[in-house]
């Protein structure tokens, strides 16, 4: 288990010192830099400036040094500018405090994260309050999604091929075709919009007395949750999610209904509800654990895509603005976090995996 | 001239649509009429679901084949006074054209049931020829990984689970940006992976026909000079460093944007179907006739293709419905950030993001590409459960 464990962390942090350093070096290509340099000091330069703005500014050095200056195994550039002051990459946050010792490294191993040019905030405390409001949300979406799917699954797995397996099914196929983009327009549409769907149908029934039944904007949600302001991003999210878990679990529980210990327990003549509650259940929901773990990453794509259009500023919303504005350290702070994330749940579903299944626990 | 009731503008639109109501109709009588004699394509129409399925399939395919003659106007044209029309909203002045906006009009004044239609050619166009190139990849690196194992496997495994590491919007959004456009990167990209539809096909046929060397030798040329020419002729772009032909031997132009959509689904999706494939190779080569292929003295090539990749078709298939799917998805997701295809286009993300902004207010432009990509995928996702139902049965 031991050796298994150390393999998988070797593995991982390779797989995350690659991830990140083709983000680093896709995010500082040339043409990047030279946006980069017009945005930070003049839109009119010429390419000379633009030379001497990014020499002047560390960014002239090979791509390598430059990494590994970020993440803080290679000691930060110093230069002097042109009043001959001294500047440096781990200068820049020190700036006017007098009589601070200024270190060496300053990358990610560090703790300094960098600076976002775009909301002009230190990268760290600005992705911190972000994957907060994404925290809630996803920790909302799961309480919603893994509960439903995995009632949906064990119902349409008891029995394979009843009507209410079939229904099920077809349920979760529909769920699995509905991506963020689709049923978030469509809940907006239905319950978010004054002018058209079901609030108006109940604002004429006198049912309501605002113009909508639930928000179709979240902004409201980043300061205080309610359930007005909340329910249709979950939804939306949920609503992807949900029947890929269901269709797992539903698999699972199929195979092991149709287990030898199970008619064993027919034969001896117990209910089917205890035959389900108390032989099949724990062993049909291995699988889905691994799913449910590897489905977190999936989410995030889907957080990116909710959060735009319920304008939810949470890390999806951040990832967006990041890559659209060309902010480049705040794009690697993102793609840090998505890759943590990714590995972790990877490495999770795995260990979880093996402490579950007794059959691979045991040898 | 009044404008239409909702009654009026469903049975408008099923008018509209009747080269494709044609075309479902002859295809399933005659699918149904002989479906003994078809496999298993014949064996979807024994399951209600996959029929269903099938069904929405065939709609947006005809739908997009059909579309110069299904579209009431043409997707760009902006006529006055129909900017955020109603649906079935009459035109000021028709002037021989189309009457009516049957879905209404969006910010630009653009009909939105003909954008709508306009949408599925380019999804049609895009998605099941990226899947078919993924697969082409997969293949191509997950036969010989499963099939060897050893280091190579362990290399390209970690190479797929990098890619597969990476969020995909992530991915999107640096592969997409202009600066990495500016770069050529995509271009190289291309260049790679459209390579192995060509590597593949003449693995394919040298494995089995190098007994037979003349068939082998015009076959083998046949498949590098025009597989060539479409290779080059794809790549090549005027006033790029790719400019690899003549203009008079170039085929066709790809816009640079749609080169761009169609190399990132691509590369987002070889890694799964690489995995699938490894998997079910690793699974296959213990068989019997494996290894009796093996005491036959068969080359590692024609075992892998002839013998292994036959026999691991039926997962394949399904998962190749799904991922149709997922492409669709993706491909909408792509739109939807407004990354790769021009603003312009009708394609359904776009379509969806440009709707969205003003969806409280005006929810028929957002709304009817929507249910047009869900319809879809929903098909392709029936079909595939279709599919695999049927494949178990035997």
């Amino acid at each position: 288990m031991l050796n298994f464990l150390a393999r998988r962390l070797v593995t991982m942090l390779l797989t995350a010192l690659c991830l990140t350093f083709i983000v680093f070096a896709l995010t500082n290509l040339h043409p990047n830099l030279e946006k980069l340099a017009k945005q930070q000091a003049s839109v009119r330069m010429s390419d000379a400036q633009v030379t001497s703005w990014l020499a002047s500014h560390g960014y002239a050095r090979p791509l390598v040094q430059r990494y590994g200056e970020w993440l803080g195994v290679v000691p930060g550039w110093t230069g002097k500018d042109a009043e001959g002051r001294p500047t440096g990459r781990c200068l820049s946050h020190y700036e006017g405090i007098k009589g601070a010792t200024i270190p060496r490294y300053c990358g990610i191993l560090q703790g300094d994260w960098g600076y976002s040019t775009v909301f002009r905030e230190g990268v760290g405390g600005f992705l911190a309050t972000r994957l907060a409001a994404t925290g809630w949300l996803m920790l909302w979406v799961l309480i919603v999604m893994i509960p439903t799917s995995l009632v949906m699954g064990v119902l349409a797995g008891m029995r394979e091929g009843s009507r209410l397996d079939r229904t099920l099914s077809v349920a979760s196929i529909a769920s699995t075709s509905t991506p963020e983009y689709v049923s978030g327009v469509v809940l907006i549409v239905l319950f978010g919009s004054s002018f058209t769907g079901l609030s108006l149908l109940f604002k004429q029934w006198g049912l309501i007395s605002g113009g909508v039944i639930l928000k179709g904007n979240a902004t409201s949600a980043m300061s205080h949750i309610t359930f007005d302001n909340f329910a249709l991003p979950v939804a939306t999210i949920s609503i992807y999610g949900v029947g890929y878990i269901a269709r797992m679990t539903r698999a699972s529980m199929t195979e092991v209904m149709t287990a030898q210990y199970i008619r064993t327990a027919r034969l001896k003549g117990v209910k089917f509800r205890n035959i389900v509650l108390r032989h099949a259940l724990r062993n049909a929901l291995i699988a889905p654990f691994t799913v449910i773990m590897l489905q977190i990453p999936w989410l995030l794509n889907g957080v990116v895509v909710t959060e735009t259009l319920f304008s939810y500023k949470g890390f999806g919303w951040t990832l967006v603005q990041a890559a659209s504005n060309n902010d480049i350290e705040l794009l690697m702070g993102c793609s840090v976090v998505a890759v943590i994330v990714v590995l972790l749940t990877q490495l999770i579903s795995d260990i979880g995996y093996v402490y579950l299944n007794p059959r691979i626990r045991i040898s | 001239m009044d404008n239409l009731t909702w009654p009026q503008i469903f049975l408008a639109m099923g008018e509209r649509f009747w080269p494709v109501w044609v075309a479902l109709a002859l295809t399933f009588a005659l699918s149904i009429t002989f479906k003994r004699r078809l496999g298993l394509y014949g064996k979807l129409f024994d399951s209600p679901i996959a029929m269903i399925g099938f069904a929405l399939v065939m709609f947006w395919v005809f739908a997009a084949i059909f579309a110069p003659l299904i579209m009431t106007h043409a997707p760009l044209d902006q006529l006055p006074g129909m900017r955020n029309a109603s649906p079935g909203k009459a035109l000021r002045d028709p002037q021989g054209s189309y009457p009516y906006y049957l879905l209404g009009g969006d910010t630009l004044a653009r009909d939105v049931f003909s954008r709508m239609v306009a949408g599925s050619v380019v999804v049609i166009q895009i998605a099941p020829l990226a899947t078919i190139f993924a697969y082409m990849v997969g293949i191509t690196l997950g036969l010989p990984a499963g099939y060897y194992g050893g280091r190579f496997d362990t290399a390209l495994s970690f190479v797929a689970n990098l890619i597969l590491a990476f969020p995909v919007i992530l991915l999107f959004y640096l592969l997409v940006t202009p600066q990495i456009v500016q770069s050529g990167l995509p271009q190289y990209m291309a260049a790679v992976l459209f390579l192995f539809p060509i590597l593949f096909l003449g693995v394919l046929v040298n494995s089995r026909f190098y007994v037979k060397p003349r068939f082998r030798n015009i076959a083998i040329a046949l498949i590098v000079v025009l597989g060539g020419w479409l290779y080059l002729s794809t790549l090549s772009q005027p006033g790029t460093p790719f400019h690899l032909l003549p203009r008079a031997l170039d085929l066709f132009n790809i816009p640079g944007n749609t080169m761009i959509v169609f190399v990132s689904v691509v590369f987002v999706n070889s890694p799964t179907v690489f995995r699938i494939v490894r998997g079910l190779t690793f699974d296959i080569k213990s068989r019997d006739y494996v290894a009796a292929a093996q005491t036959r003295g068969e080359g590692p090539w024609y075992i892998m293709l002839w013998e292994i990749l036959p026999n691991a078709r039926g997962p394949l298939i399904v998962d190749f419905c799904l991922r149709i799917g997922y492409t669709t998805i993706l491909l909408g997701v792509l739109g939807f950030f407004g990354l790769g295809l021009s603003p312009e286009s009708p394609d359904w993300g776009s379509t969806i993001n440009a709707g969205s902004r003003l969806l409280a207010i005006y929810p028929i432009p957002a709304l009817a590409p929507a249910l047009a990509l869900m319809s879809l995928v929903l098909g392709l996702n029936l079909l595939a459960d279709g599919l695999r139902e049927e494949s178990l049965k035997d």
